[in-house]
């Protein structure tokens, strides 16, 4: 799957200048960045759903713009907004779409792996929020798709259900499954996603795996302990030398030792900071 | 898989169709709204209208209420097909139903499966609520010969497709989900003041009758009038008889119309992907 210098414009605004990015199958790639930056957008053209003006898409080696009812079957799709089907029960839903493909999973399987077995009598309308953004990523997996779209599955999930969710798609990464995923979530792009693109003002920023985003790997490190009472801490590029040398200074273990580096919170938000600076200093 | 192993085992537009109709039937009948509008409202209509009027004549021997049944079953056309389409897909287009379908393999054609078996059961049951109330409550007779029998087929066939076609069309109209029926109720009602249906047709001013002679509802309305009324009421038509070969002809060319303007208008998303 890949686009490259994809464009579009709706009049005037540049949804997407010049995106371009690669993901290799069996891969789990996170799009990040704030609302309206494109995320939906480059999402929805490798759907099939919009077109772009200019430049190159693939997936599954076709043009999403060409794409025919065999490359649909091997796509899944999960929407952002979807309130749909409430009439039927969630059982039903799952049921009917499988019929739609021609290796669908077991129904039951599906519902159970999303955790709504005890719902799949009850009808659509009265699901919680996190309940049927569960039924959606169910839809999407009916169809034992080769590349599953997800446009921020866990809005709306507690805690719990994010944890559950990670392990439901962790499990789909180890049947091979080619994820792209946007998030606003940084914990979820850490957890899931092999590599990570930062995307603003329609372009991609950095894309690299979360650990090295943003020369992550390579930034110091703050360590801090507690001696005689008070916090103390140190910027250190090697924090392992630092901690070792305290150990042996203060005799065993170190009270209260925290070492704590760069989050890729922490470097998302200053890639955007610095990206709204160029955005400012263009504009003057 | 290879391309064509996966291609010789997708289900077939048939087969999604009927998937399509038995879901599109289940979220029908289970939804509330559609039930009052389809069923409970034209049986009110016809025991308000059956109440006040049906005991006048608008012909000897023949009773308002037997008039008006015609109409009522005409009327059932439209609003089984027209009505409910052009008001449930502008919710389908908000709800994210259409947008759904469109990211699956389904055929688009199985969608139109889906959508017209459901016109063509709703219409079947409301034809058979409307004629029981009538013979229970209001002294309807039914048809007596085989050729009013068939009218009623090829005037029922012929006007639900032109209408649901048109209903396809209009969908794109309403601007949302929520004001789609302020928009389409109007236009049904209107039509049927006009159409003969409230009141006697030759009884309404010339410049109406001509209105409504542009649209499908005035035809099928005079082609149920002959399935319902004796014979002798052709007499009482404007022209003196039922001209059941310009009703046919007016319905077919309103298919044709309904067609043209279903392929150039339907959209399946807001941002108007075709």
């Amino acid at each position: 799957m890949s686009v490259r210098d994809v464009r579009k414009s709706y009049g005037d605004l540049h949804a997407l200048d010049g995106a371009t990015f690669s993901i290799e199958m069996g891969e789990c790639f996170a799009l990040l960045g704030p609302n309206g930056a494109g995320k939906t957008t480059i999402t929805e053209i490798l759907e099939g759903y919009r077109r772009r003006d200019s430049g190159e898409a693939q997936v599954l080696g076709i043009d999403p713009a060409r794409g025919d009812r065999v490359w649909r079957s091997q796509l899944g799709i999960v929407l952002q907004t979807d309130r749909d089907l409430g009439d039927l029960t969630v059982a039903e839903a799952v049921r009917h779409f499988a019929g739609y493909y021609p290796d669908p999973r077991d129904p039951d399987d599906v519902i159970d792996s999303v955790g709504l077995t005890s719902k799949r009598r009850s009808r659509n309308e009265k699901l919680s929020g996190g309940q049927r953004r569960r039924l959606d990523v169910a839809l999407g997996l009916i169809g034992r798709p080769r590349v599953l779209f997800l446009d921020e599955p866990t809005t709306g999930f507690d805690p719990e259900a994010r944890r559950e969710f990670w392990t439901l798609i962790d499990g789909l990464k180890a049947e091979g499954t080619t994820i792209l995923l946007t998030t606003h979530y940084l914990e979820e792009a850490q957890h899931l996603a092999d590599r990570v693109a930062v995307i603003s003002r329609g372009r991609v920023l950095a894309c690299d795996t979360p650990d090295r985003l943003g020369g992550r790997e390579r930034s110091s490190a703050r360590v801090s302990w507690i001696e005689d009472g008070v916090r103390v801490e140190t910027q250190t590029m090697s924090p392992t030398t630092v901690v070792l040398e305290l150990a042996q200074r203060l005799g065993g273990d170190v009270p209260g030792l925290e070492v704590h580096r760069e989050t890729l919170e922490d470097i998302y938000l200053s890639m955007l900071d610095d990206d709204r600076d160029e955005e400012a200093g263009e504009s003057a | 898989m290879s391309v064509s192993a996966a291609s010789s085992r997708l289900p077939g537009t048939v087969a999604i169709g009927r998937r399509r109709v038995s879901v599109e039937l289940k979220q029908f009948f289970r939804d509330r709204n559609s039930a009052v509008f389809n069923f409970a409202f034209p049986m009110v209509l016809l025991v308000i209208f059956g109440s006040v009027f049906g005991g006048q004549e608008v012909a000897p021997g023949i009773s308002f209420a037997q008039y008006f049944v015609a109409g009522m079953i005409a009327s059932g056309v439209l609003y089984t097909s027209f009505q409910n389409l052009a008001i449930a897909i502008p919710l389908e287009r908000e709800d994210g139903t259409l947008k759904r379908l469109q990211g699956t393999p389904m055929p688009k054609a199985s969608y139109f499966i889906g959508k017209a078996a459901t016109v063509f059961v709703t219409y079947g049951a409301q034809v058979v609520i409307l004629v029981a109330v009538g013979v229970a409550f209001y002294d309807i007779r039914l048809p007596s010969t085989a050729l009013q029998w068939f009218t009623f087929l090829w005037a029922s066939v012929l006007g639900l497709i032109a209408c649901t076609l048109c209903g396809l069309a209009f969908s794109v109209v309403p601007k949302t989900g929520r004001g789609a029926s302020a928009v389409v109720t109007p236009i049904v009602l209107v039509l049927q003041f006009t159409s003969g249906v409230f009141f006697v047709f030759t009884q309404l001013p010339q410049w109406m009758q001509v209105f409504s002679s542009l649209f499908p509802l005035k035809w099928l309305a005079q082609a149920m009038r002959s399935v319902f009324l004796p014979d002798s009421a052709a007499a009482g038509e404007v022209s003196g008889s039922w001209e059941l070969g310009l009703c046919a002809g007016m319905l077919a060319l309103w298919c044709v119309i309904g067609l043209v303007l279903a392929l150039v208008f339907f959209r399946w998303t807001k941002q108007g992907t075709t």
